[in-house]
């Protein structure tokens, strides 16, 4: 649509600030991160010896990163699970001829306007759980209507199966409540978009509500839990100020993330090439899911 | 009967009296946060006591609010002098990469727009040491125009993918009418998109403040200074000080969570359409 070369340098020349601002923010730094990994700064002053691969084989063979491996694994795997489920459910009952419709909408979604500190700081008190004999938050009600053999330590249980630290489970219904609303909100506007038609047409040929749902609706809601899922990893696998500012570390690094221990060892310890290690290894897992998700995406949207 | 039907399916077999116990039971549980923030927000001192932390408040007082407006007063203006700039400048900004990309498109923008894309993926720890340095280098580390520049250049892509999608909308008649009229590349931008381009702007607008009113990652990195600290941070330090009381940190958290909150109450039409623009069109 260019009618001259002058304009074409206008529109390069318009473009050019914000292509060298990511090529420096974005990709530059990236690499000197990558070089930051390889160096055995440690301290206030940089130090930029080259020492291959010591930092990812410290943080490797420290138990805190693979704690942190772990409880990035599992976190995902639930929080994943409760949004997904939780989200569809919701949108499924909503979307219908409702009393109170744009109500429910509304409170199921709000959260998403809510900083992670707040809710952070918010459900600290909601799972703290007091001490013996004078309980609070949830323990509170627990032990007030009767079900005090329900009581435990929440975010302060250091105990684990298989790797899964339970103290995780307060952090993850937070994150939950924080994002349901969301999916809910990406699969309502999914099934605005299906026609009414093709439920009748199902139903005439007998199958039922619950069949319909199976076999018609969720194939054809299947890009938007794509949509959802890259969206949630991509909020998992970089998870910070949530768990920083509701639970910390955590008995015996019970519900550390990769995000924490990075802060941590860079500006609270000043073990850059450990801290930038660890970046890495977050970058490379987000880029293992995004890179082909984007490619995946722009290739449709040529189509 | 089209319509009977309709109305049949729309209603489900679900039955209503299970549907609504569902939903209030759901609206129950993400209520729950904010009840217990504006509860013990509104007890008085005499009464926070964490035995009885779920009841009502006998009699209202607002002394929890006054001292975490006391605490947090300096750290609320700074979100703001932080969060309104780098707003509008990313939005601007962002509509005229969105212009370009979607309507002058030229050899290298089908590379350029995915290279840009790709910087709302990264986890920001991956960047954050080298950019405290280069903050530092030009010395705006610890300076809320630090912090400017760092939102909006790292939120240049989402407001690039917005615009870009929402000026894809636009026809193309209406820019080559434009050209025949004699408007160059500004002239189409500033006469013929920007007049049309005010609920694009909403969403965006609306988007960015509440992303970079919210933000925390890089607020406690950039600005080690309590002074200069937006409310998130503040909000922390607050919440993690052994000698605050717990009410009053509710009330902080209730404060902190408000100018958002506002926008989300008032304009919640154009938040849902950025939160869906935002997660790329799949």
């Amino acid at each position: 649509m260019f009618r001259s070369k002058k304009e074409f340098t206008a529109a390069f020349l318009s473009l050019l600030p914000t292509f060298i601002a990511i090529l420096i923010f974005v990709y530059g730094f990236i690499l000197w991160t990558i070089r930051v990994s390889f160096s055995a700064w440690v301290g206030v002053m940089p130090n930029f010896t080259f020492t291959w691969f010591s930092n990812y084989a410290d943080i490797f063979t420290s138990e805190r990163f693979q704690i942190d491996l772990w409880n990035t694994f599992f976190f995902t795997i639930f929080f994943l699970s409760i949004c997904v489920a939780g989200g569809l459910l919701l949108a499924i009952f909503l979307d219908r001829k409702l009393k109170g419709k744009s109500l429910f909408r509304n409170i199921f979604l709000f959260p998403m306007a809510v900083s992670f500190v707040v809710t952070g700081v918010a459900w600290r008190w909601i799972f703290n759980p007091g001490m013996a004999g004078s309980p609070t938050g949830i323990n509170l009600i627990l032990s007030q209507t009767g079900l005090s053999g329900l009581e435990w330590g929440w975010f302060t249980q250091p105990a684990q199966f298989l790797h899964f630290h339970v103290a995780l489970i307060p952090v993850v219904i937070a994150a939950a409540w924080q994002l349901t609303g969301y999916t809910m909100a990406m699969y309502l506007a999914g099934l605005s978009g299906i026609p009414l038609e093709i439920k009748e047409a199902a139903r005439m040929d007998g199958a039922s509500e619950i069949q319909i749902y199976r076999r018609v609706i969720l194939p054809m809601l299947a890009p938007i839990t794509l949509s959802v899922l890259i969206i949630l990893v991509h909020i998992s696998l970089k998870i910070f100020d949530l768990v920083y500012t509701m639970t910390g570390s955590g008995p015996g690094f019970a519900t550390d993330v990769p995000g924490i221990n990075m802060f941590e060892k860079t500006f609270r310890g000043n073990r850059y090439g450990e801290g930038a290690a660890i970046s890495v290894v977050m970058f490379i897992l987000m880029a293992l899911i995004i890179i082909p998700y984007l490619l995946h995406s722009l290739r449709r949207e040529k189509k | 009967m089209i319509k009977f039907l309709k109305l049949n399916i729309r209603q489900g077999i679900v039955p209503r009296v299970t549907l609504y116990a569902v939903l209030i039971c759901a609206s129950a549980f993400f209520l729950l946060p904010i009840y217990l923030l504006l509860i013990t927000g509104l007890k008085s001192f005499q009464e926070v006591d964490l035995s009885t932390m779920w009841s009502l408040p006998k009699t209202i007082g607002l002394g929890s609010f006054l001292v975490a407006i006391e605490k947090l007063y300096p750290n609320l203006l700074n979100s703001f002098y932080l969060t309104i700039p780098a707003t509008f400048i990313s939005a601007f900004i962002g509509a005229i990469n969105g212009f370009l990309l979607s309507k002058w498109k030229f050899k290298g923008s089908a590379i350029i727009f995915p290279l840009i894309l790709f910087g709302m993926f990264i986890p920001y720890q991956s960047i954050l040491i080298p950019l405290v340095q280069f903050l530092r280098a030009i010395r705006l580390y610890g300076t809320l125009y630090g912090l400017i520049l760092t939102h909006v250049v790292y939120g240049l892509p989402i407001t690039t993918l917005i615009f870009r999608n929402y000026f894809a909308e636009v026809p193309d008649e209406l820019i080559e009418a434009s050209q025949i009229d004699g408007c160059g590349l500004y002239g189409t931008f500033f006469r013929v998109l920007l007049p049309i381009s005010a609920p694009g702007f909403v969403v965006v607008i609306i988007w960015q403040f509440t992303n970079i009113w919210n933000e925390f990652l890089f607020a406690v990195t950039i600005t080690p200074d309590q002074a200069i600290q937006p409310i998130t941070v503040a909000l922390q330090n607050l919440a993690g000080s052994q000698i605050v009381q717990w009410n009053v940190q509710m009330a902080g958290a209730l404060l902190a969570a408000l100018p958002t909150l506002i926008v989300y109450i008032v304009l919640g039409k154009f938040f849902i359409q950025g939160l869906l623009a935002g997660s790329v069109k799949g």
